[in-house]
């Protein structure tokens, strides 16, 4: 197990190097450059800027220069907010993103679950086709028409949500409700087929020979095996929730960590574009670990090769 | 011997888009203590629909008990609620499936699955559950239980897994184990072995058995009495002897014409022709009338009741009647009969079964 983990953090540092070479190339090709905005500068005083930032470097020189501070850890300082350290930046502005994307995923893998498990025991019953056309509305209406709503109808209409911005936990239930809505879609839906599948087995049947009750044949036998599916579309649904959506927290006016990629972009902000991006795909790459690992917790016949745990 | 178990006039059906499908229609029968009743037919004849009706294991919808009763130490399970059914199961009546290879759960440890019976129906504290367990495993003969508790079914062969499954039912001492052709997945070294376990572990405990199979050779090893059943009906019923000795039924001679025994070189096999009938639409009169070279007129218009042979051999079969022909089986049969006779013991059959 150690060695599988150990290997697979080999792979994982090939595969940031390697998405920090191709964004860093890609990034370069944007048009415009970070200081253009600032219209009041002189050419002169832009030469500065750019010499200062190593701007006048050749690409290559510039890229081998970022790579040998990212190996000291240092991710650089943002060209536009007051020369901040990118990483001061990012870990300002991912607790909220997190925070909203935890609370969407635990709400909604949780609510969606519950609903999947009495449309399986109730399947073609009302109930069933009311948790059915739940999950189509949550699939397929975007998450920022549901964040209108809530806002317009608990916000304006009846007062008594905060309409936006960052504060209270009052101020974190409408981006949560909103957020949560497609994962509760989904898992609803994995959990209901899964489960219809899952009970229909054989070893369900032993399970009700022996007489155990409804909720232990539900819960013990039937909802681990139906979770493998789940766990697989859960992993990287938590990683786009937790490193903020980019609309949802636009909508809200929350200081997350998607809002500032997106202006970063706009701005041509490059240490910014970095930083978020190795770690968005440093958080990915972690989280498909730790679901590989998930997979032998709920299933021990697919325990990792090479151990006997 | 007291019955422990009567089942009178059963009638289960299955709702399918189709329409209705009566899967079992009248069946009638009764276990006594200690005893093993064998259930034989060919595939969809309702050997496991009725068995898994006496557990209340039949899944509703689509599946619906349309009338009868089954009186299990008098109380009628028909009408007994979910609630107390669970009770039941696994304590009192528990079951053997067919296939050691899907029916435990994959993703549970052996012991946990054995000690949830033990945990719930006899309320033991988890570690005296354990100690159980492993002298159950032993029982059922896995060496080195102690240490096999905590393993998951993929680990284990599929004879392994089929003695775990024993096992579970076993764990609560149930007054009858209804063994669900307990060995038709398995090779036929490890069948003879779970069948002498099944044997040793009724003669330990005196529960009863209803013992599911299509194989006639099983039959004989392991049953005291034999019910034929066909098309949702028991056909013939009676002790080993009276239905391997003095078959009435042309269907179970057609399922003993069928039956291959070491020394049967001299004539091939006898297949019953044509096919079960379609329980959408059960056919007028006797079921098995399409299919049987001796069906009378009456055969098509009229189904055919129990006639009593002796006091504990009754069959379905027009035959029987006071005015019918007198009707021999056929020659094939016949000398399968006297061979059966010829060696003393009908348990030759099954030894031609193993080897």
């Amino acid at each position: 197990m150690a060695k599988y983990i150990f290997q697979r953090l080999v792979y994982m540092f090939i595969t940031l190097f390697i998405i920090a070479t191709a964004s860093f190339f890609l990034m370069k090709q944007l048009p415009g450059s970070p200081f253009k905005a600032e219209e009041k500068l002189s050419a002169a005083q832009l030469e500065i800027l750019y010499e200062k930032y190593n701007l006048n470097d050749p690409l290559p020189i510039q890229y081998l220069n970022y790579l040998g501070n990212l190996f000291q850890g240092d991710l650089g300082v943002s060209f536009q907010m007051n020369n901040q350290p990118v990483t001061e930046i990012l870990m300002s502005r991912i607790p909220v993103s997190a925070h909203l994307g935890i609370q969407a995923m635990i709400i909604g893998t949780i609510i969606g679950m519950l609903l999947g498990v009495v449309a399986a025991l109730y399947s073609n019953s009302i109930i069933d086709y009311a948790s059915n056309i739940i999950s189509v509305i949550g699939i397929s209406i975007p998450s920022f028409i549901f964040a209108g709503l809530l806002q317009y109808y608990l916000g304006v209409e009846l007062g008594i949500l905060p309409v936006a911005f960052w504060g209270s936990f009052a101020h974190t239930i409408m981006p949560t409700i909103a957020l949560a809505i497609f994962p509760l879609a989904i898992s609803a839906r994995f959990v209901r087929t899964e489960l219809i599948e899952v009970l229909g087995s054989d070893y369900i049947v032993t399970a009700r020979a022996k007489g155990v009750s409804n909720a232990t044949l539900m819960f013990k036998h039937g909802l681990r095996n139906a979770l493998i599916p789940l766990v697989t579309v859960m992993g990287p649904m938590a990683v786009s929730l937790m490193t903020g959506t980019l609309v949802i927290e636009q909508i809200f006016a929350v200081p997350g960590i998607g809002e500032q990629f997106v202006t970063s972009i706009m701005t041509d902000d490059f240490p910014i574009i970095m930083g978020t991006t190795l770690f968005f795909a440093f958080f990915f790459i972690l989280i498909i670990l730790v679901i590989d690992i998930l997979y032998g917790i709920i299933d021990p016949r697919i325990r990792i090769a090479g151990g006997k745990d | 011997m007291e019955n422990i178990l009567e089942v009178k006039d059963l009638n289960i059906s299955f709702d399918t888009y189709g329409g209705e499908v009566k899967a079992i229609r009248g069946v009638s029968f009764d276990l006594k203590k200690g005893e093993t009743l064998a259930i034989v037919g060919e595939s969809g004849s309702g050997k496991s629909v009725t068995t898994r009706a006496i557990a209340r294991l039949i899944p509703s919808p689509p599946g619906r008990i349309k009338s009868g009763e089954i009186l299990f130490e008098g109380k009628d399970l028909v009408k007994a609620s979910e609630k107390q059914m669970q009770n039941i199961r696994g304590k009192d009546i528990s079951t053997i499936f067919q296939d050691p290879m899907t029916s435990l759960n994959p993703t549970m440890k052996i012991g946990n699955q054995i000690m949830e019976g033990l945990i719930k129906h006899q309320k033991m504290p988890r570690g005296q559950a354990k100690k159980r367990t492993v002298e159950l495993l032993e029982l059922v003969g896995l060496p080195n239980a102690s240490e096999r508790v905590d393993q998951y079914p993929h680990q284990f062969s599929g004879g392994q897994r089929q003695r775990i499954v024993v096992a579970i039912a076993l764990a609560c001492n149930p007054k009858i184990l209804i063994a669900d052709e307990p060995t038709t997945a398995l090779d036929v070294t490890i069948q003879a072995q779970i069948l002498e376990l099944m044997k040793d572990i009724q003669k330990k405990t005196d529960s009863s058995i209803i013992f599911i199979t299509h194989d006639l050779g099983v039959v004989a090893n392991v049953a005291d009495r034999v019910a034929v059943m066909y098309a949702g009906k028991i056909v013939e019923i009676g002790t080993v002897d009276d239905i391997f000795y003095n078959p009435k039924h042309p269907y179970t001679w057609g399922l003993l014409g069928s039956m291959p025994t070491l020394d049967s070189n001299e004539e091939e096999l006898v297949a019953i022709p044509g096919s079960p009938p379609d329980m959408l639409k059960p056919p007028k009169g006797d079921a098995f009338a399409p299919r049987n070279e001796f069906a009378l007129e009456i055969d098509k218009v009229q189904e055919p009741p129990m006639f009593k042979v002796s006091d504990t051999h009754y069959a379905a079969t027009w035959l029987l009647h006071e005015y019918a022909p007198d009707i021999e089986p056929p020659e094939a049969v016949k000398k399968r009969m006297k061979g059966f006779a010829k060696t003393g013991t009908i348990r030759t059959s099954e030894e031609g079964e193993k080897s």
